[in-house]
């Protein structure tokens, strides 16, 4: 209640004159306050509503923007107003906080946006009134899982290999997401089958075959045709086997992996055959046997891995624990009490049912479930009043706890559609995002084979200048100053791949390719890419330019199909006009760090440390009339 | 227990569900409280007005602006215009948190609540506040005497003002240096007679009280203090 305190202090203060008769000491002097003790009206002007107010209003919370005077960095002289530009929309409730006390939390506003107007005034969330907070809580719990979500997906094991993976992680990441290649998904697949075949062969052996000649009663098909479903059984086992041990092996975390469910349940439904094998024809440890084979039909369950939906139902039953367990507690409790009445209602009878407490509870759980099966049925009143009593409670304590778990049930499964759908957009997402990103490196790429950066020392190069914005250019200026700092130049991913590859191939095979410096390269360059595209380099031909340049592998030319977001429509002629130049003879840009878009999700250079500072090719094409410069290959990514 | 017992028992069962189901009809409905309802209403449309700006300006010494100052700030906090003890206590106690002000806080309410109504009305509150900031001293003095006068009958016994010293160092807490002895109260207030009282006769009258206080310099020195606090 700060604002009462600041309002009734000097009511306080005033009151101590009943002290000073009474004092034994002499009092000390009261602080000097030489502002205008006048009370004033601020204007506060946000962006274009102005709102009013006192300014002992605004003082009552000093450790805010607008109670102190940061508020004067908003000041502005000609209108004798403090200018924010912020939302009006928010800026009211704030505003509402420093006149009540209170702060309160607008239900239909993002609960982002209003943490970053709390944030910009320099109010803390915790003073949100006891009305609003817990609503602020939820949306606040609520957005943070939707983001750890968000990244989680980002993370997930969608995205690509790091280059240097052993091959037991692959494998792992295989078995864990099958898309990623066809091999595993066509193991997916298998394994999917057979575990249906294992389960319909359990099923089907029970079921009655007709009897062999010589014999009468009907045989189940299992021991009428035992040899071809032990075949079966087998062929399965085998598989599971494999598959187990498989995922044993490229687990990355043995104990953790044994002790999951999953591998419990592989464990458990591969061991039944096993035992079988080990143990002997005895007649009566077979009898053991065949209750071992009811654990067959686990293998039901490893259907989860290849189900989403089993998985969710899994997850429900498991967030419901605590309601499960309130639902059994309370029917366990209704159950006795009703047991032992009923029992004791119908303990006079001849021949009851009821023999026991225990007994009687057989009729309470069937009653209470409303199944009513018919086989105890209570003969005295009593004990009919008391059975009718039980079947309505039963009704009421089993519905109770139901719509919790359906809503839970509701919730992950919705929870779980919105993450495949983010999943599916976020790639559309990304991909446009990319294409936004590539706009501004590639405007800058192009600005510079253009010679823009040089001095204007020909005609021609007019043309190749295109209309750029102030902010472009100054942003342009500054690439460029980094350039010249590290000595480095900017280029795109493709040529730098393809130099890395030419370097690493020429390191390797020493052709009479001259690298003019830097002999130890390191192969650490971009070895995945070396790995993958030497091939395609085997039937490249060397083009050789004049001068100190480099000989490279033929560049793979792709023309970016996406036309970089520049805004000039001398751009397009500029291309025409580079056509013209001797396709053979081009050069490729250089090799540099990586640019330093922070937030490229996807795929990023390889950046080793160790980049040289290859080589800087002459600008100039051989047969290339005017000082047009290469050709760089484009690619929409960086 | 027999067959008896249980039908006997299964019987009164039935009885009580029966009426539990007529309740719901609203046939059997027990004595209800519908004044309860009635008196919360009352309560919150208590509300006053106080006497027009230039009534209080006649009053006190107190100009336009800062009435009007004041009265915003005091109807923000009591949005009803009165300010009952209870709301009183509390806002009081904020100011010393570490110890209990509640017992002085009475008194200061019973000072400033001069009709003995039991709540303070903006007038009440805005003389009060004129007394003590723009008084001259002897009105202040005046109003000291008044409040450590619980009685009102003019006399300021011992067991009032031990009450009252009691209250003072009730709101020091616990936590002080040197502690607080117990009969530190006590021996404030033999202090406190032995120099106010003149006549002895275990009383201080408001002349006695007045004298003795014009006499002492620190005391007249000390009553200027808090003159610019609004």
């Amino acid at each position: 209640m700060a604002a009462g305190v600041a309002t009734w202090l000097p009511f306080a203060r005033a009151a101590a004159v009943g002290w000073l008769p009474l004092a034994k000491k002499s009092m000390p002097k009261p602080p000097s306050d030489n502002k205008s003790r006048n009370d004033e009206i601020l204007i506060v002007n946000v962006s274009g509503q102005r709102f009013q107010t006192w300014k002992n209003t605004l003082d009552r919370y000093p450790d805010t923007l607008l109670g102190s005077s940061e508020k004067e960095f908003f000041y502005n002289e000609e209108t004798q107003e403090y200018f924010f530009d912020r939302d009006p929309e928010m800026f009211r409730h704030i505003l509402n906080f420093y006149r009540t006390g209170k702060l309160h939390y607008p239900r239909h506003e993002c609960i982002q946006a209003f943490d970053e107007e709390l944030a910009f005034y320099g109010i803390i969330p915790e003073i949100i009134g006891d009305c609003c907070m817990e609503e602020y809580r939820d949306r606040k719990k609520e957005n943070l899982e939707r983001l750890a979500e968000d990244t989680e997906a980002e993370m997930a094991t969608d995205a690509p290999l790091p280059p240097d993976s052993t091959s037991r992680e692959r494998l792992w990441r295989a078995f864990e997401n099958p898309h990623t290649s066809t091999m595993a998904l066509v193991f997916y697949y298998v394994t999917g089958f057979f575990i249906a075949v294992s389960v319909i062969a359990n099923v089907v052996e029970t079921v009655p075959c007709r009897p062999p000649k010589g014999r009468v009663k009907d045989l189940p098909c299992g021991e009428k045709y035992s040899l071809a479903f032990f075949c079966m059984d087998t062929a399965c086992v085998m598989i599971f086997t494999f598959e187990y041990l498989m995922r044993l092996y490229a687990a990355p975390s043995r104990c953790k992996f044994m002790r999951s469910v999953m591998s419990i349940i592989d464990v458990v439904a591969i061991m039944p055959y096993y035992i079988g094998l080990v143990m002997p024809e005895n007649e009566d440890v077979s009898g053991a046997f065949v209750t071992l084979r009811v654990f067959r039909v686990f293998r039901i369950f490893k259907f989860s891995r290849h189900s989403q939906g089993l998985r969710i139902l899994g997850y429900t039953l498991k967030s419901c624990a605590s309601e499960l367990g309130f639902l059994l507690f309370s029917l366990t409790m209704a159950i006795i009490i009703f047991a032992t009445v009923m029992f004791y209602a119908e303990k006079g009878t001849k021949e009851t049912n009821f023999t026991s407490i225990p007994a009687a509870f057989w009729y309470t759980i069937v009653t209470m479930t409303t199944l009513g099966y018919g086989d105890m049925v209570p003969n005295t009143i009593a004990g009919k009043i008391f059975g009718s009593i039980c079947s309505l409670s039963g009704v009421l304590v089993i519905a109770l706890p139901v719509p919790v778990i359906v809503s839970n049930f509701s919730r992950i499964y919705h929870q779980n559609q919105r993450a495949d759908k983010r999943r599916a957009q976020q790639k559309i997402r990304l991909a446009r995002i990319r294409l936004a990103k590539s706009g501004t490196t590639n405007a800058f790429l192009q600005y510079k084979e253009h010679g823009g950066l040089e001095d204007r020392h020909s005609g021609s190069q007019a043309l190749c200048v295109r209309n750029r914005s102030s902010f472009e250019q100054q942003h342009h200026h500054l690439l460029h100053c980094l350039e010249k700092t590290t000595n480095h130049e900017f280029t795109d991913e493709h040529t730098y791949s393809e130099v890395c590859m030419a370097e690493s191939v020429g390191y390797r095979t020493s052709r009479s390719t001259s690298i003019s410096s830097h002999q130890g390269l390191s192969t650490s360059c971009c070895p995945r890419r070396a790995k993958r595209r030497a091939i395609r380099l085997a039937n490249s031909t060397v083009s050789v330019s004049r001068g100190s340049v480099q000989e490279l592998d033929t560049l793979h030319i792709q023309k970016s199909s996406i036309v970089p977001q520049s805004r000039s429509s001398l751009n397009a002629r500029t291309q025409d006009l580079k056509l013209n130049c001797d396709d053979t003879d081009f050069t490729a840009a250089i090799i540099s760090i990586p640019t330093p878009p922070a937030n490229t999700p996807d795929e990023s250079l390889p950046s080793s440390p160790g980049i040289p500072s290859i080589l800087r090719n002459s600008r100039q094409l051989g047969d290339c009339s005017g000082s047009f410069t290469h050709e760089t290959v484009k690619i929409s990514s960086l | 227990m027999g067959i008896q017992g249980m039908e006997l028992f299964a019987v009164g069962v039935v009885i009580i569900l029966f009426v539990a189901v007529l309740k719901q009809f609203g046939i059997l409905e027990p004595m209800s409280m519908e004044d309860s309802s009635d008196s919360d209403l009352e309560l919150s449309t208590v509300r006053h007005q106080p006497e027009g700006l230039d009534q209080l300006q006649a009053q006190t010494k107190f100009t336009k602006k800062e009435l009007q100052s004041l009265y915003r700030g005091f109807k923000n906090e009591c949005p009803s215009g009165l300010v009952d003890e209870e709301t009183f206590k509390t806002i009081y106690s904020q100011f010393f948190p570490q110890g209990d002000a509640t017992t002085y806080a009475h008194f200061l309410f019973n000072a400033f609540d001069i009709d003995r109504n039991g709540s303070i009305r903006f007038e009440d509150f805005v003389i009060g506040l004129s007394v003590l900031l723009r008084g001259t001293v002897n009105e202040k003095l005046n109003w000291a005497f008044n409040l450590y006068d619980i009685n009102k009958d003019g006399y300021i016994t011992k067991e009032e003002m031990l009450a009252i010293m009691k209250s003072i160092y009730d709101m020091m807490g616990r936590y002080t240096y040197p502690i607080v002895r117990d009969d530190a109260p006590f021996e404030h207030v033999e202090k406190f007679f032995q120099k106010m009282d003149r006549n002895r006769d275990g009383v201080v009258t408001i002349d006695e009280f007045i004298e003795t206080c014009q006499k002492d310099e620190n005391i007249m020195n000390s009553m200027q203090l808090f003159e610019n606090v609004i």
